[in-house]
């Protein structure tokens, strides 16, 4: 179950609640309802409110990758959005990859040293992800340059292109969330029509 | 803190609406230049207009020209087949922005207006002309290695960091506009001002107006074209000189072109005289030597910047030996 912390609600938001919207997420294939300021950041409202604290705040800029989640499958900088952009919206993290077990990725980080000090390892997991879904890993080159938007400051890049090969040959199922997000972008397509 | 309202729009009319009144009301698209403004309190504005829900995000081709929805992301463009077949140089020119992450968010009509990387600009400790009209040029005599060599003035010498602007004016490319006077069309060309001794007016858009679409046409992408940006590492990094060139080809002789330059100017920078030396001429290694030599001229390098003179010319050098396939 997510808990919401209305403990830190921000003071802009108890000052001005008119200011404050109520908006509904799915997240990790949960729904939940939170209010939030219009400044607060997608990154912010899931540390902070969620207590999601597997997601990193590195630049706060979109210059280091290390807050990467999905957004109904694609993976984007959770910095650079607002939480009230998001409404309705199917977010994954790094806590909502592994069923029960680690993810294939998650696994092959570990077994091929992807990481020193681990701080941009949850937002390299879940650009990876998203790297795979977008079929962009036909060669050692096309990887790096589609990781490049995930900053590792102790350099473990050649043991993350090494991970990331492992994980694609060991086979990496979609998320749950993921698939379900899929799932309802299709009938909304078909509803359309 | 200056309380912040949020209000999403799902139609164009209630969008210009919002904004029209000069309220304080922004329009929020991709929002990744957006919030790094208001992140940095570069930018205040009282309410945030999301247009996402308005559903102008694809691209569709027409008899005579190739249409992209204003709120199309960054990778889908650069992913489509029609834009990486017909007009290369825009696709290569989105490849090459930004990141992954940040292509999957920022919209197309958002990147053309993205805000210049000049560091006293993004640092609002520091005077700017451009963001507190009056104060001062920081960069004249400072940390000015990434601004402009090209376009400046005694007020300004931010450059335009954009690359997909710089392609657009490659291939002639017009802006569809809607405000609340109506709809109009823009070339990309004109859509950026030069700073003279107003740089916080960048564009030539009203308050209210809102990109509905960038259109290319047809005849401009029967041309080959081509997008190189030099940068200071190999990729997630603004340019320090880029050139989008743009050649209608008979055989080896050159029948119409287009070059435009990025990284250097404080607008995205066409270079006419260039092209008129192009035309009716073979391409050859002489002829691309003879055009870059030629395309820093006018440059007014400031110090630090005075490296990108020589880069610029090899820039461009470079970039017509390539589209010849010469390289
Ligand atoms: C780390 C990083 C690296 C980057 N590197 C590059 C790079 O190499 N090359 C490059 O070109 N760019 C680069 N960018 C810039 C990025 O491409 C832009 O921030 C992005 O394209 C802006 O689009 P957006 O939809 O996010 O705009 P927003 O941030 O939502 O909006 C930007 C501005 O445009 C206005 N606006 C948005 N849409 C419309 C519309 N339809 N009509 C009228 N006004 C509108 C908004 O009011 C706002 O003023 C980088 C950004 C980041 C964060």
């Amino acid at each position: 179950m997510l808990e919401i912390d209305e403990g830190q609600v921000r003071q802009s938001e108890a000052a001005y609640p008119q200011h404050a919207a109520s908006i509904a997420l799915t997240i990790n294939g949960e729904s939940c309802q939170l209010q939030v300021d219009a400044r607060t950041t997608l990154l912010d409202a899931l540390r902070d409110r969620l207590h999601l604290t597997g997601t990193k705040k590195g630049c706060g800029l979109g210059q280091c990758g290390a807050c990467t989640v999905l957004v109904d499958g694609r993976r984007v900088v959770s910095c650079l959005t607002l939480a009230v952009m998001n409404q309705g919206k199917s977010i994954t993290t790094i806590e909502g990859i592994g069923d029960g077990e680690l993810h294939p990725l998650q696994k092959a980080f570990v077994e091929h040293d992807g990481f020193q000090c681990g701080y941009c390892t949850p937002g390299q997991i879940m650009s990876a992800i998203g790297l795979i879904q977008e079929g962009r890993t036909r060669s050692d080159d096309e990887i790096r340059e589609n990781m490049s938007g995930n900053l590792c400051r102790c350099g473990a890049y050649t043991n993350i292109v090494k991970a990331i090969k492992d994980a694609l040959v060991q086979g990496v199922d979609a998320p749950e969330a993921m698939r379900q997000a899929v799932e309802a972008i299709r009938q909304d397509a078909e509803k359309g029509e | 803190m200056v309380p912040l309202s949020y209000i999403a729009v799902a139609t164009p009319e209630a969008a210009i609406r919002r904004t029209a009144e000069g309220q304080g009301a922004e329009y929020i698209a991709g929002g990744t230049d957006m919030i790094q403004l208001l992140q940095e309190g570069i930018v205040a504005p009282l309410e945030l207009v999301d247009i996402n829900g308005i559903a102008f995000d694809d691209v569709s081709v027409a008899i005579d020209g190739i249409r992209i929805g204003a709120m199309a992301r960054l990778s889908d463009v650069a992913d489509d087949p029609v834009i990486r077949e017909r007009v290369p140089v825009v696709s290569r020119a989105l490849y090459e922005s930004a990141s992954p992450q940040v292509r999957n968010m920022a919209t197309v009509g958002g990147n053309l207006l993205q805000r210049t990387r000049c560091l006293y600009f993004r640092d609002a400790t520091t005077p700017c002309n451009k963001r507190v009209p009056g104060s001062g040029c920081s960069a004249l005599d400072g940390q000015n290695r990434v601004n402009a060599i090209l376009g400046g003035s005694d007020h300004c010498i931010a450059a335009y960091p954009g690359d997909l602007a710089v392609a657009l004016v490659a291939v002639d490319a017009e802006l569809m506009v809607t405000g609340p006077t109506g709809e109009r069309t823009i070339l990309v060309e004109n859509l950026h001002q030069l700073p003279g001794d107003t740089p916080h007016i960048e564009t030539v858009l009203k308050p209210g107006d809102l990109i509905t679409a960038i259109w290319i046409p047809l005849a401009a992408a029967g041309r080959r074209s081509h997008y190189l940006k030099v940068r200071d590492r190999t990729t997630f990094e603004w340019s320090l000189a880029s050139a989008a060139v743009s050649l209608g080809l008979h055989d080896d002789v050159i029948l119409d072109a287009r070059v435009a330059v990025g990284g250097v100017g404080t607008k995205p920078w066409r270079l006419r005289h260039v092209e008129d030396m192009l035309v009716n001429q073979r391409l050859d290694q002489a002829l691309a030597r003879a055009a870059g030599e030629c395309s820093a001229d006018g440059a007014e390098p400031r110090g630090q910047n005075a490296f990108k003179v020589t880069l610029l010319r090899r820039t461009v050098e470079r970039a017509l030996l390539q589209i010849g396939g010469l390289a």
